[in-house]
């Protein structure tokens, strides 16, 4: 266990070093000028050559990406072009008001799917995997942002019952748990959860449903256990699946929807890269992409190692 | 104990099992009758599809999960298991009746470690605690000769080779003392030499704790190694019943007589090996008199109308087959032997 936990650390290295530099050739192979989105229009060409020089961006590109590496772990990932501040600021605050997002739908997300797959399959082909059926299919069916617009229009334009924006009263002690923030957080986590919980729900059944089928199952049957010890045994054995599911999901939550937190106005991390994008923000849509795509390199790390812990086949291999 | 030996520890009467299929109900157990005494050894022999081993999963009520149509009785000492409730099944499981499966490597659950599998039924049906149980396991381990037991009992059914965990697997069905062992082709899936021992590991265990068991099995050599009694099964139906004597060394139906002349046998290199032409039928679609007929050497034509009733050619050896009595006893050689 330890020998694969090393082994799959050390995995890890050379992917996190590829990952920056596919995120720093991506963002110059796209096209668009940073200089010309900071600059007004009737700046001289010696002005943009100053900026390009002040930014760096004059240097060869493989020149830039090191100085930008070397940087970026000492945590510097530059000033935004936009805002002024450092970018590794930005990005932290926007993080954390992701992860709180991520936290609230996953556990939405990963309760609900994780009973409803279960059920699914235990009761396969019964009426109550069919109601499963149809509410995984629609969660996996409806755009996320289309619900989010839905949400806002049923809860809070005709209701009146939740605020459609933002993330709360921005006081100074940050978020806190109470009701003016939590008000705020209900939506955003439905839609957010929709999809994640549809995909954990329906891995989770198939996952039931072929551990349901296999030998030993019939011999769990045949030493005369208690059926709730055979449901022990399914759920340990459709519990990698699950996990391995469930981590991936929660990872892509932890990501930020680009889309659902543009439709709350919540300043996470999706909302960020939309501004970066728009504002053509380089150094904020570096480090922001740097940033999640490092946290996904751990993510899969971290869910390797768990799989391997409850599944012992997966060790040997 | 006298009035045990008095009365069988299995007792099927007209048991028949059917499933649904396409075409509606397909009968795959036709009507069998099977008696077995306390602490002998009952081989059922067959090929696939002859419902051998539908007839073992029924001695524990393991069909009635599948969905089967389940007639006739089956009674495991006094009780019957056909009307069973399920909590009474559940202690019948593992608890007086033992169940050992064909392939060691799909029946045991791959994620928990092989001592708390055995544990466990430890714990459902004697109550000890998890502690005690984990010492009883060990010590079945070195019932069943695992090597350096302590290790292997945390062990994972992976990291254990074909063999030894069919061993594991029999310590599990013996680990609360049943009366009466189910074993299903436990050795098809192992090597050659691996089968040999753990034959000869059941055989000991067997008789050393005084069970009773229920061995399924297609391989004749099987048979002769470990029966005292063998019931041959045929699209459904017992054709033969008797001692291994009288089954194996003077078969008296033409399906068994046609089986062991098939097996491979002594030094006899160029010898030509006898062959069954023709399939098993379609049990969908059973012929109207005897169901061996169309391949039967010996078929005479009322073997065609009307299914052959069973019949005592011999004390305790029955034969279904209309020509029985003509069919003298061919010796077919030294089965102890093979």
């Amino acid at each position: 266990m330890l020998f694969y936990a090393v082994r799959r650390l050390l995995y890890a290295i050379p992917i996190g070093i590829g990952v920056t530099f596919i995120v720093f050739s991506l963002v110059h192979i796209a096209p668009g000028d940073p200089i010309s989105a900071l600059l007004p229009n009737e700046a001289t060409q010696e002005m943009v050559e100053q900026a390009r020089r002040e930014y760096g961006l004059d240097q060869p590109l493989l020149v830039q990406y090191a100085t930008w590496l070397g940087h970026a772990a000492r945590g510097d990932l530059g000033t935004s072009i936009g805002s002024g501040r450092p970018v590794a600021s930005e990005v932290a605050g926007a993080v954390g008001n992701t992860v709180i997002l991520a936290i609230s739908a996953g556990l939405v997300a990963c309760i609900l799917g994780f009973l409803l797959g279960i059920v699914a399959g235990l009761w396969r082909d019964r009426p109550v995997d069919h109601i499963v059926s149809l509410i995984t299919i629609s969660g996996v069916s409806i755009p996320h942002y289309w619900l989010a617009i839905l949400l806002v229009i049923v809860f809070s334009v005709d209701l009146n019952w939740l605020p459609p924006l933002g993330i709360g009263p921005d006081s100074s002690g940050g978020w806190r748990p109470d009701w003016p923030h939590l008000s705020h957080l209900i939506l955003p986590t439905i839609a957010t959860a929709a999809i994640p919980m549809a995909v954990i729900a329906r891995t989770l059944r198939a996952s039931v449903v072929d551990v349901l089928d296999q030998d030993f199952v019939t011999t769990l049957r045949a030493k005369g256990l208690l059926p709730r010890r055979v449901l022990w045994h399914v759920i340990r054995n459709a519990l990698p699946t699950a996990l391995a599911v469930m981590g991936l999901q929660l990872g892509n939550m932890l990501g930020g929807s680009v889309l659902v937190e543009t439709v709350f106005a919540w300043p996470g991390t999706g909302f960020l890269l939309a501004s970066a994008i728009f504002q053509r923000d380089l150094p904020l849509l570096q480090g922001t992409m740097l940033v999640l795509s490092m946290f996904f390199v751990l993510l899969n790390l971290i869910v390797d190692l768990v799989q391997s812990w409850t599944d012992p086949r997966i060790r040997r291999a | 104990m006298s009035d045990r030996m008095a009365a069988p520890i299995l007792d099927i009467a007209s048991l028949s099992v059917a499933y649904r299929g396409a075409a509606g109900w397909t009968p795959v157990v036709r009507g069998i009758d099977v008696r077995l005494e306390a602490g002998r050894t009952l081989v059922l022999l067959g090929e696939s599809g002859s419902g051998k081993s539908v007839t073992l999963r029924s001695i524990v009520g393991l069909l009635r999960d599948e969905g089967a149509r389940v007639e006739g009785e089956v009674r495991v000492g006094a009780r019957n298991v056909t009307t069973m409730s399920d909590p009474e099944l559940r202690q019948l499981r593992g608890g007086r009746v033992g169940f050992i499966f064909q392939e060691p490597m799909t029946a045991l659950d791959p994620v928990f470690r092989i001592g708390d599998q055995i544990a466990e039924t430890i714990v459902r049906h004697r109550g000890t605690t998890w502690k005690c149980a984990m010492g009883m396991a060990k010590e079945l381990f070195e019932l069943v000769q695992i090597p350096s037991a302590a290790r292997r009992l945390s062990a994972y059914p992976n990291e254990l080779s074909g063999g030894l965990r069919q061993r594991a697997m029999i310590a599990m069905a013996m680990s609360c003392e049943p009366e009466l062992l189910l074993a299903d082709e436990p050795t098809t899936a192992l090597d050659a030499t691996v089968q040999i021992q753990v034959l000869l590991l059941l055989r000991e265990i067997q008789k050393e704790r005084g069970t009773s068991m229920v061995f399924v099995t297609h391989d004749l050599g099987v048979a002769a190694e470990i029966a005292d009694d063998v019931a041959v099964m045929y699209a459904g139906q017992i054709v033969e019943h008797g001692s291994a004597d009288q089954v194996l060394l003077t078969p008296r139906h033409p399906y068994t007589q046609a089986l062991t002349r098939c097996v491979v046998r002594g030094s006899y290199r160029d010898a030509a090996l006898g062959e069954l032409g023709g399939a098993p039928p379609d049990l969908g679609r059973l012929p109207a008199g005897c169901s061996f007929a169309p391949r039967c050497v010996r078929r005479a034509d009322e073997c065609l109308l009307a299914a052959p009733e069973p019949c005592e050619v011999a004390p305790s050896h029955i034969v279904a087959c209309l020509r029985a009595a003509d069919m003298a006893a061919t010796p077919t050689g030294e089965f102890q032997e093979s």
